[in-house]
């Protein structure tokens, strides 16, 4: 998920040549207040006229407490945003406030559920109050860490270790899947220091996200090597495939490969990495067939 | 006396029999810090003289005093490959009452070397010259002041020039060997204080591009590259100076490495990028027409597998023995690049002259493969366009356009587009990038040219390809 400022025209007109999976055009803390009106017609024309393709489209708002939010709500539905980001959520019921919000403008245009909802949580409280948010709403797609106000929050501040944030990562997995949606990591934004980038983006695959928040398109290709299944790691998800449907086609219950035994966790395992294969693009369809 | 060359520049001038309405030639391997052009029309202006030729092989923003050069009818006509900034823009507008010829760097030399473009007076800046005229564009002793490496864009002027001088801020003990330009074509030296901005003429060590889009480009025409079909063991390969194309290079070093190929010589103006390369053994030779930083010029000096070639030797259509006749891959940048192919590396779209035809023309006509890499736009400038402004590499000699939105190949080359595909690259029929062009942009206003002919593009054979007009 690239985070694009929402008042810098250059940058948005073509933010999806590089590849990310999804961008984010923020509304909220890359606009200063003075140009939060002018980003927000920026946000609704880029939105409405470019082509944006297959990529999904995120915008980040102002939070509703502001006088900034519910304006910003309007436009974005309007424009047809798939995914409205609301910045430091702290709790559920800012979830459906949103909702009742989204529900306004999409019954006046007459698309009521279209538009989906990623909650970003960057404080203790929203740590806390983490599985309430993510299940706060059907329109719930995701959740996602915002470090520098967690760290702040804290009385912290971020380290090339990542400790500060362990408890928040885990928090987050854990709540997201528990809902059955995604979870994203934050940005890292030393973009001199393309190694600890790597080592973070590792970390975070470890712990179970699904993905990484960047900045700069540079860091497109790092999250897409690290995240997308090793040739060896698709071999072994396919022949683990492959026996659980001829086991299934033979009847039988219990079945080993290479000597191991399968079961239901490394059925789930294989087939989470043959789609991140194919949506990393390096196995096909055809490939399957 | 036995060193009765070294002589004043007003001297020498005296002694080359110049007279009004000859032709007077410069190099322009100081690039940006050149000092050679103003310092000579200086003095020529005030010697009295008048309505000169001045044939560069190239022209930069440091030369604006030649506006004033031109309004006062020192000079009359210009031949160069390019103009840039003030005169460029003054040019454009209507300054001269004939029109400025443009040829490629091969053009030059061979029009040089035909007689088409007759020479009185070569004026050539040498970083070192012993006093018989040996001289090089670097320098063997401790007193270097101006390193630029190759002269190769001079060589062709020492040797058919009518009358040539050199001048020098290093003048070395004999004999300066080996040397550029050979004491025998030379017939008086000239020392001043200094030929050429050091700090302009060479970038220090070359950092890579962080910019994302030249990053994006550079891998997509590496890609090109290495799926083409040309990217085997003993290829040659020729690459321009921008952001993309160095991060090119830097991509192409990775697959070479990994697939164990290694190429027989880098061909044209040489960066420091390929002289790592070539000390890593994955470039044979390196064949020199222009060196862009120091590195390159230092290699020079010191390698002798680092070859200088003249602008004749380079690029030539009329010898064949030229080196891009023997040039598998070349890749090129562009202003614009239009349906059919045309490329336009001169003319500006908003009508004024900002570039040079370089050796675009004759390496993209004589290579087996060559790719142009160019953004789609330029901020609100659409870069592929229904039709270029000016015409200066035609579009037959083109066989790939790389963009951010897709790769077009020339519908002539099925072979390669078929390639291309079969790699995964997306290859797009180039009007669809047009299309896709104006649709984020919209179509630009046409450009308010007036009637009056300020340029003219010289193919390389030698016939006109396209005027510039003035614009209003």
């Amino acid at each position: 998920m690239m985070f694009v400022p929402g008042n810098n025209p250059g940058m948005m007109q073509d933010a999806h040549i590089y590849g990310p999976d999804c961008i984010m055009l923020d509304l909220e803390d890359s606009v200063t207040m003075a140009e939060k009106d002018a980003a927000r017609l920026l946000v609704y024309n880029a939105l409405k006229s470019i082509d944006y393709g297959d990529t999904e489209m995120v915008v980040r708002i102002n939070p509703l407490s502001t006088p900034y939010g519910r304006k910003d709500v309007e436009a974005v539905v309007k424009a047809g945003v798939d995914v409205i980001r609301m910045p430091k959520t702290e709790t559920a019921d800012e979830v459906r406030e949103l909702e009742a919000e989204i529900v306004k403008v999409e019954t006046e245009l007459g698309c009521v559920g279209r538009t989906r909802i990623m909650a970003a949580i960057e404080s203790a409280l929203g740590i806390v109050n983490a599985h309430a948010i993510a299940t706060a709403s059907s329109r719930m797609m995701g959740i996602a860490l915002g470090a520098e106000d967690y760290t702040a929050n804290l009385k912290t501040q971020r380290s090339a270790s990542g400790a500060e944030l362990l408890l928040a990562r885990e928090t987050i997995v854990v709540a997201a899947r528990a809902a059955g949606i995604c979870c994203f990591d934050t940005v890292y934004s030393n973009l001199d220091d393309m190694e600890t980038f790597r080592s973070e983006v590792e970390l975070i695959k470890t712990l179970g996200f699904d993905g990484k928040s960047i900045i700069n398109p540079r860091q497109i290709e790092i999250v897409n090597e690290v995240f997308t299944p090793k040739e060896k790691e698709i071999l072994k998800a396919r022949t683990i495939l492959a026996a659980i449907k001829e086991a299934q086609a033979k009847g039988s219950g219990v079945i080993a490969v290479n000597g191991k035994m399968v079961d239901r966790p490394v059925v789930i395992r294989a087939e989470r990495t043959i789609a991140l294969a194919l949506a990393a693009g390096v196995l096909t369809k055809e490939d399957l067939q | 006396m036995r060193n009765s060359k070294l002589t004043t520049l007003e001297e020498a001038i005296r002694r080359s029999g110049l007279r009004d309405g000859m032709t007077i030639s410069f190099h322009h391997h100081f690039r940006g810090g050149d000092k050679v052009v103003n310092l000579v029309v200086d003095c020529l202006s005030r010697m009295g003289f008048k309505d000169l030729h001045l044939a560069a092989s190239s022209l930069s923003d440091v030369h604006k005093p030649l506006i004033e050069h031109i309004k006062n009818g020192v000079i009359s006509r210009i031949s160069t490959s390019g103009l840039r900034g003030e005169l460029a823009d003054a040019i454009s507008r209507g300054l001269m009452e004939q029109p400025v010829v443009f040829r490629s760097h091969g053009g030059r030399g061979s029009a040089i070397a035909s007689g088409e473009l007759k020479i009185d007076v070569a004026f050539l800046g040498a970083s070192s010259s012993d006093e018989l005229g040996n001289a090089c564009g670097y320098s063997r002793s401790d007193c270097a002041k101006s390193i630029c490496g190759s002269l190769g864009y001079a060589l062709p002027d020492a040797r058919y020039a009518a009358h040539v001088v050199v001048i020098t801020d290093d003048l070395v003990a004999y004999p300066n060997m080996p040397m550029s330009i050979s004491a025998a074509d030379v017939e008086s030296v000239v020392v001043v204080d200094s030929v050429g901005d050091s700090s302009k003429i060479s970038a220090g060590a070359i950092r890579d591009s962080k910019n994302p889009r030249d990053i994006l480009l550079a891998k997509q025409a590496a890609k090109v590259v290495i799926n083409s079909g040309y990217f085997e063991d003993g290829f040659s390969i020729q690459t321009g100076t921008g952001g993309a194309s160095l991060a090119v290079v830097k991509y192409i070093r990775e697959q070479m490495l990994q697939q164990g190929i290694k190429a027989s010589f880098a061909l044209g103006g040489i960066t420091a990028h390929m002289v790592k390369l070539h000390e890593e053994g994955l470039i044979g030779r390196l064949v020199d027409v222009q060196s862009f930083d120091k590195v390159a010029a230092e290699s020079l000096k010191n390698d002798p597998t680092h070859q200088e070639v003249s602008a004749v030797e380079y690029a030539s259509g009329q010898h064949l023995g030229s080196a891009t006749h023997a040039l598998d891959i070349v890749i090129l940048s562009a202003l614009e690049v239009d349906v059919d192919f045309n490329v336009n590396v001169l003319v500006g779209s908003d009508g004024i002259i900002r570039g040079a035809i370089g050796g675009h023309q004759d390496t993209a006509a004589d290579s087996a493969l060559s790719i142009i890499v160019c953004p789609l736009l330029r901020g609100r400038i659409p870069c592929v366009v229904p039709k270029v402004t000016t015409l200066i590499t035609p579009g037959k000699s083109v066989d790939v356009v790389v963009t951010e939105y897709g790769i077009a190949v020339n519908p002539a080359r099925p072979e390669i587009a078929e390639r291309l595909q079969a790699a995964g690259l997306r290859v797009v029929d180039i009007k669809s990038l047009a299309e896709k062009a104006s649709s984020i942009i919209g179509t630009p206003e046409p450009l308010p040219f007036g009637d009056k002919v300020v340029g003219i593009v010289m193919n390389r054979d030698g016939s006109v390809l396209d005027k510039i007009y003035n614009i209003q």
